[in-house]
């Protein structure tokens, strides 16, 4: 940190750092699909700076990260494959990436909103004293000669969007919530240039061990990856409630979830939750049941291709953001809603997996 | 043990985010009369070294950076059994970004450091009003203390040993990570249930003053503090954009009518349509998502 400059002093065109990079996010090999989801929206800033889209991909034995990240869109893939790697651990990590983004210098770096992109994300920008903005929603660039990121992110409680700038430092970082962008299309079979480079730490020299890793089916993760989901609100008025619910998710092939006021009744546990302190989901379709629609609920389902609300209350917000709205109690229409589904679909899943 | 072992708790205080009304005609924040209160991510991260503090007697010291009147949020911790507090303040750290903020936090932790050497740095796991979350792994990664963050449990500390054993919670997995002290930790709520204050803490609390410290007496360079020393700047706020479409409210005579139109709207959707029509396409977008799901391999 010794010589730390300030970054409005710093004033250079930057014309060494170019390209758009994602960190490929997995946990022992398994990916977070977040990465593939930045990758399709890297690959617009990428085209409007008109550069090379690259993913970085750091961890033990990863080529079919690597494989998979030319599959969903990157041009040119970093790769740090190196035992110690086996678990993500902050100062390895950070370690590995700084290192890369010092020799390679990309002007934007993109990574998951997750546990792990945060705890790395803020490690390295402070190692390479860099900008980063947390948890954006929306990303944009200034078409050629500023080159800017424009990063956008909720801020006071999901009220207002801020656009934050890093206009001194490269590259300029963002971290960015899982399922704000939609998935790329695969493309099987593509492929390109890897760059190797060593990680340059050994196990001695990280003071920090992992004794025990226990992979969870986090239900939370699950409920992120569900094409349908069937969510209930203080308006069930009751756990019981719940039941009906699954009922119809299970008619539907989909999953339940969830208003915090729910989760705070204790009818159903947190992992349960939609919204700004609980998952962001994007399912085809999200069927609301006595959930008024307050913004953090709806931060956290507004990008749903369909959105079905059941309410009593025909001046409930969540009618906003509906695209078919029934006014009326739940315990009446959701039964019937069921049955019309089970008749309708025939036993099968609304979306087959 | 040969000292007092020294946790601190950094905190700040934060405008009760709930009580924010956006200007719907200039999209802009009205913030005047709004009440501040200690982020209460800060709370369990406080508990958790009083909870240190009553099986080790170890020292418990909250800082935080802000205005003169977060020495509000200062009180509060003394009122839940904080020993000492230290309010950093001073013009030049005002609009500080996640970087100028850990820049002068670390230079005030060196500064604590050097009269009573820490052992442990605990924080919430972000504020209500920033939601970031980097301000912990920063001041971790200054200091060059070990960075722990997400922590569900702190298992084991050994002072004299110098070893940590905390248990944290990621989307796919519960690890536990044994660590070297000096460590900092960023703490989720579920970590414990905070205790209320006490009646004699209360009363210290009331009358309480903060040691406070400013750029010079922490030797700040103001060039890498406040708005000067962040990277970040936010160019425009704006509201929401609104909706595109209107909602469809359906009503009929008989709830089996409303049901089928439902069910019918649902497989009109465009997107569910095309979904079921060829579900070759959808073979696509879904095709990586298993291997995150999968929970094989654990
Ligand atoms: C910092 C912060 C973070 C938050 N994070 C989240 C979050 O992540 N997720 C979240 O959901 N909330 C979150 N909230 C809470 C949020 O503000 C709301 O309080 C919450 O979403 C309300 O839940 P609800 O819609 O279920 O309950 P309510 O707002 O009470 O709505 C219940 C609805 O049910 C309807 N109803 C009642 N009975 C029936 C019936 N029989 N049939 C049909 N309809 C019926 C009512 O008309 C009403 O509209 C957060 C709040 C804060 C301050």
């Amino acid at each position: 940190m010794a010589g730390e400059s300030t970054p409005q002093q710093q004033d250079q065109d930057f014309a060494d750092y170019r390209g758009v990079w994602v960190l490929v996010e997995h946990a022992r090999g398994r990916v977070n699909t977040v990465s593939w989801e930045l990758l399709g929206e890297g690959r617009k800033l990428a085209a409007r700076l008109d550069v090379e889209l690259a993913a970085a991909v750091l961890g033990n034995q990863v080529d079919h990260l690597v494989d998979e990240a030319f599959e969903f869109g990157a041009d040119l893939v970093y790769r740090v494959d190196d035992p110690v790697l086996e678990y993500y651990r902050t100062r390895p990590y950070c370690h590995g990436l700084s290192s890369l983004i010092r020799a390679y210098k990309p002007e934007i770096l993109l990574l998951g909103a997750t546990s792990m992109g945060r705890d790395l994300a803020s490690a390295v920008a402070t190692e390479v004293l860099t900008g980063l903005t947390a948890d954006t929603t929306m990303l944009d660039v200034e078409p050629p000669p500023s080159r800017l990121l424009l990063a956008s992110r909720p801020a006071f409680g999901e009220k207002i969007l801020a656009t934050i700038l890093c206009k001194h430092r490269r590259p300029q970082m963002a971290t960015v919530r899982p399922k704000t962008f939609a998935m790329p299309p695969r493309e099987r079979g593509r492929r390109g240039p890897v760059i190797d480079a060593p990680l340059g730490l050994t196990e001695a020299d990280i003071a920090t061990k992992v004794l025990d890793y226990v992979a969870e089916e986090h239900y939370g993760l699950k409920l992120q990856e569900a094409d349908v989901i069937v969510a209930g609100g203080r308006g069930l008025g009751d756990p019981a409630g719940f039941k009906l619910l699954e009922e119809l998710a299970e008619a539907l092939g989909g999953v339940v979830g969830a208003s915090r006021a729910a989760v705070d009744a204790g009818w159903i546990s947190h992992e349960y939750q939609v919204g700004q302190t609980g998952r962001t989901v994007r399912p085809k379709l999200y069927i609301a049941c006595g959930i008024s629609g307050a913004i953090q609920h709806l931060v956290g389902m507004e990008k749903s291709d369909m959105i079905v609300a059941i309410n009593k209350d025909p001046r409930a917000p969540i009618f906003q953001l509906a695209h078919a709205g029934i006014v009326g109690d739940l315990y009446q229409v959701v039964p019937v809603l069921t049955r019309a589904f089970r008749e309708r679909l025939g036993g099968q899943p609304l979306l087959s997996a | 043990m040969a000292r007092t072992p020294h946790v601190v708790v950094c905190v700040k205080q934060v405008p009760d985010t709930t009580e924010i009304r956006i200007d719907p005609k200039t999209g802009t924040l009205q913030r005047a009369g709004i009440p501040s209160v200690l982020n209460p991510y800060d709370v369990p991260a406080l508990e958790e070294a009083l909870r240190l503090k009553d099986r080790f007697g170890v020292r418990v010291t909250a800082i935080t950076m802000g205005p003169p009147q977060a020495k509000e949020a200062l009180q509060r911790c003394v009122a839940y059994g904080a020993d000492e507090a230290v309010l950093l303040t001073d013009r030049i750290m005002a609009g500080a970004d996640t970087l100028a903020t850990t820049y002068a936090l670390w230079r005030a932790l060196v500064k604590l450091d050097a009269e009573h050497p820490i052992d442990l740095v605990i924080c919430g796991k972000q504020t209500i009003d920033g939601d970031t979350g980097q301000v912990g792994p920063g001041i971790a990664h200054r200091l060059g203390f070990q960075q722990l963050t997400y922590v569900i449990r702190l298992r084991e500390i050994d002072f004299d040993r110098r070893t940590i054993e905390v248990e944290r919670v990621t989307e796919t997995a519960r690890e536990v990570l044994r660590s070297r002290l000096p460590a900092v930790l960023t703490v989720v709520k579920e970590i414990n249930k905070p205790r209320y204050a006490s009646l004699p803490n209360l009363i210290r609390a009331t009358r309480y003053e903060p040691i406070v410290w400013n750029g010079q007496n922490t030797d700040l360079d103001p060039n890498l503090c406040g708005l000067k020393g962040s990277p970040t700047i936010v160019s425009k706020t704006f509201a929401p954009p609104p909706r595109d479409h209107q909602c469809e409210m359906i009503a009929a005579a008989d709830l089996d009518q409303v049901a089928n139109r439902v069910v019918d709207a649902v497989l009109d959707h465009p997107v569910i349509r095309r979904l079921r029509e060829a579900p070759a396409v959808a073979g696509v977008a879904r095709e990586a998502a298993p291997a995150a799901v999968r929970g094989s391999g654990g």
